[in-house]
């Protein structure tokens, strides 16, 4: 029993993290109809940037909390930042042409950014600082969370809530549904769509990197390509979801997590190893796709952000 | 329109292409003349750069003391050195490159032996020598006649480990949590999994990670389930420090085994102390007083400013293996170089003496380290002989003290104290140990 709370809190961890990602995919989505493929690679850039701070700040040596909240909030800035930076640059010139070309460019993007950091960085691992003291918490028998752990359920959670209250209370909020509802109509009703789009860009940027810090703390170990595989889960957890449904990627994210995590602790008993995990993310997509292809909360006439 | 565009881009595509075949060809047959071109093929950017910066380094320090010291065959070693990011399908092409662009007359690498194995049949079909510094899986000098290494293999490397944990640590039971994407990590599991079945062990769990794994805990859970007496981990320095973290995280004391993949500076980052109660497999300890080690560390520290871990002495031996050879052979001449290498024999390299067997191996032994994060470094626990292998004592297995046992190798004399017997626990050389630092 403990085992399997165990591999549960193991699955919601990670289930937590593919969230906050696949967050940033599901409202560009929602407002661009666009699979921003460098987002996942956002998240590698939120993960460095945290790096350089809780170095050059002086918070590697000694971990407390106004540290962690320090480069917490730092590297989401500077993410939001690059995130608004990469729309301007990479997808605002050739928004007017077809959703293709756009694909494209973000697929061009996402190498950009992983090959840069190789360039800067060099491919080679790099331990991230522990920002906060770690600590064990025993639940019962042998069930164990981490601080790392505890921090990445608490902090997702608070971001989560902040960005309902951002898109259903703020007038922001309000010009992102009407972006996402019909860009055309927004724009004619003096909706400054530009704006939106760049700060939905920046919004989805600075979640990625929140999960970035989040995860350095729990696996302390950062590369450039970092972002490549995690990234791609969390697309599909936003698919699973329901592509545009922010509830639906919060969902997603979960269940993806708890499934790999569950075949890699109970798979092999039905003749499943546990390197399958991955392919138990993809095999859940194809599923998706077949049987509900609007994702699980996902529908057509919902709103979309 | 188009079509003149065409053909005049056409026309200038092949008078610039044979523009450069004609310059490639002038450039080789004016060099290679006056130098030894020795192609390196390294991971200088990818996940295990810190092995591929070693061996660049142990390599260029050896060809350096060549080069002063007058080079071979009155020629001076040049280098050609290419980065392969750790990726197998970029070693293929960096080796070809190599060969057929760079024209050189032999080939030194790769650490991972997942890469070497992409580029050895490269070599290979060209017929140019490629010596492997430290890629252990047996496959890679199976792929022909012109591919050696200067290490040990898998299968020996897996049963010491396996020996030390069933001797020494007294394991009943071990799990085995090892990395699916590297030839070097299967080979050694089989290995561990089948000597330690045959020391009378049980193996109670088998997992398996990828390297993109964005934890480890749900593989670890599932092992702490089965409680095994030690794990062994035969992974990388990027995973088995996080993996030795979360173990620990988890509750998991027991202690975590490995091999000389571990061995880089940026594992103590990664795994801090988690890596306490940890052992590895490993080609040499920098740490032996031997003074040809102790000049080779200090010369390497005095150039890099580092300790050189066993990947720079490996390289290191292979560029002086190569250099001998070509001494040896009289001549640069690939097929005269090739039977010079496999020619070989008792090489008095740093790792230990070389000798190059039938199947183009190196036969040597290993050092068994216990990881010490207090001091960012390893405690030398013992050495172990191959089967067959001219041992200093009767019991070619266990060996307590680390200076007499290395000095007894090289000189030939034999110590009373050697002749501990295989009960000599983990508790007996602990001690012996901490006298002889």
């Amino acid at each position: 029993m403990d085992t399997f709370v165990q591999q549960l809190i193991n699955g919601l961890t990670i289930g937590s993290i593919y969230a906050l990602i696949a967050l940033g995919y599901t409202m560009v989505y929602g407002i661009l109809r666009l699979i921003n493929f460098a987002h996942g690679d956002v998240f590698m850039v939120g993960a460095y940037a945290g790096y350089m701070l809780a170095i050059h700040l002086g918070f590697a040596s000694s971990p407390s909390i106004i540290g962690f909240v320090v480069v917490l909030f730092g590297s989401m800035i500077i993410a939001a930042v690059i995130g608004m930076l990469i729309e301007r640059l990479a997808y605002r010139p050739v928004r007017k042409y077809s959703r293709m070309t756009t694909l494209i460019t973000a697929i061009g993007m996402s190498l950009f950014l992983e090959y840069i950091f190789v360039v800067i960085f060099s491919g080679t691992p790099r331990a991230f600082p522990q920002l906060l003291p770690s600590d064990n918490y025993t639940l019962f028998g042998n069930a164990t969370i981490n601080t790392s752990q505890l921090l990445i359920f608490v902090v997702s959670i608070l971001l989560m809530l902040g960005l309902q209250y951002i898109i259903f209370k703020t007038k922001i909020g309000k010009a992102m549904r009407a972006v996402s509802f019909n860009l055309n109509s927004a724009k004619l009703m003096g909706v400054n769509t530009d704006f939106v789009i760049a700060f939905t860009f920046g919004l989805g940027s600075a979640l990625a990197a929140a999960g970035g810090v989040l995860v350095a703390q729990y696996n302390p170990k950062i590369e450039p390509l970092m972002g490549l595989l995690i990234g791609l889960k969390a697309f599909v957890a936003a698919v699973l979801g329901g592509i545009g449904n922010i509830p639906g990627a919060v969902l997603g994210g979960l269940l993806i997590g708890a499934a790999e995590t569950l075949v890699v602790g109970y798979g092999q008993y039905i003749g499943i190893p546990s390197t399958y995990r991955d392919a138990v993310a993809f095999a859940i997509l194809i599923l998706v796709l077949l049987i509900r292809p609007a994702g699980l909360l996902g529908s057509n006439v919902q709103e979309k952000v | 329109m188009t079509r003149i565009f065409l053909a005049v881009g056409l026309i200038t595509s092949i008078l610039f292409s044979a523009a450069c075949v004609q310059k490639g060809g002038n450039e080789t047959a004016t060099n290679t003349g006056d130098t030894i071109r020795v192609g390196v093929f390294a991971d200088l950017s990818g996940t295990t750069a810190s092995f591929g910066q070693s061996t660049k380094n142990g390599i260029e320090l050896a060809v350096e003391e060549i080069n002063n010291s007058g080079g071979v065959l009155g020629k001076k070693i040049q280098l050609f050195v290419e980065d392969d990011q750790g990726r197998p399908e970029q070693a293929k092409t960096v080796v070809s490159k190599l060969i057929n662009q760079d024209k050189v007359q032999a080939v030194l690498g790769e650490v991972a032996s997942t890469n070497s194995l992409a580029a050895a049949p490269v070599a290979q079909e060209a017929k140019i020598p490629m010596i492997s510094p430290s890629s252990t899986n047996p496959k890679v000098t199976e792929v022909g006649d012109y591919i050696f290494r200067v290490c040990f293999i898998d299968p020996f490397q897996g049963a010491v480990m396996a020996k030390y944990a069933a001797n020494n640590l007294n394991a009943k039971t071990a799990a085995i949590f090892g990395d699916v994407q590297s030839d070097y990590s299967k080979g050694l599991s089989a290995v561990f999994k089948q000597e330690f079945t045959k020391l009378g062990g049980r193996i109670v769990s088998e997992q398996s990670y990828a390297q993109t794994d964005p934890d480890f805990k749900g593989q670890l859970t599932a092992i702490r389930a089965t409680n095994p007496d030690v794990i062994y981990v035969p992974g990388y320095y990027g995973q088995v420090g996080i993996i030795a973290k979360q173990a620990r995280e988890l509750g998991m004391n027991m202690p975590l085994m490995g091999g000389d993949g571990w061995d880089s500076p940026d594992l103590w980052k990664l795994g801090g102390e988690a890596l306490k109660n940890t052992y590895i497999s490993n080609h040499y300890s920098a740490d032996n007083p031997a003074p040809q080690i102790q000049n080779f560390v200090k010369a390497y520290q005095a150039k890099f400013g580092a300790k050189p871990d066993s990947l720079a002495a490996l390289a290191y031996d292979s560029a002086k293996v190569l250099a001998d050879s070509l001494k040896r052979a009289g001549s640069a001449d690939p097929q005269k170089l090739r039977d010079a290498i496999a020619q070989t024999n008792n090489f008095d390299g740093i790792t230990g003496k070389i000798t190059i067997n039938a199947e183009r191996n190196a036969v040597k032994p290993a050092v068994v380290l216990e990881l010490d994060p207090s001091k960012a470094g390893f405690n030398y626990k013992e050495t172990i002989y191959p089967e067959g292998m001219s041992a200093p004592t009767a019991d070619t297995n266990t060996n307590a003290n680390s200076s007499m046992n290395m000095n007894a190798m090289t000189s030939g004399n034999m110590n009373s104290n050697m002749n501990t017997s295989m009960n000599s626990n983990a508790m007996d050389s602990n001690t012996m140990n901490s006298n002889a630092r």
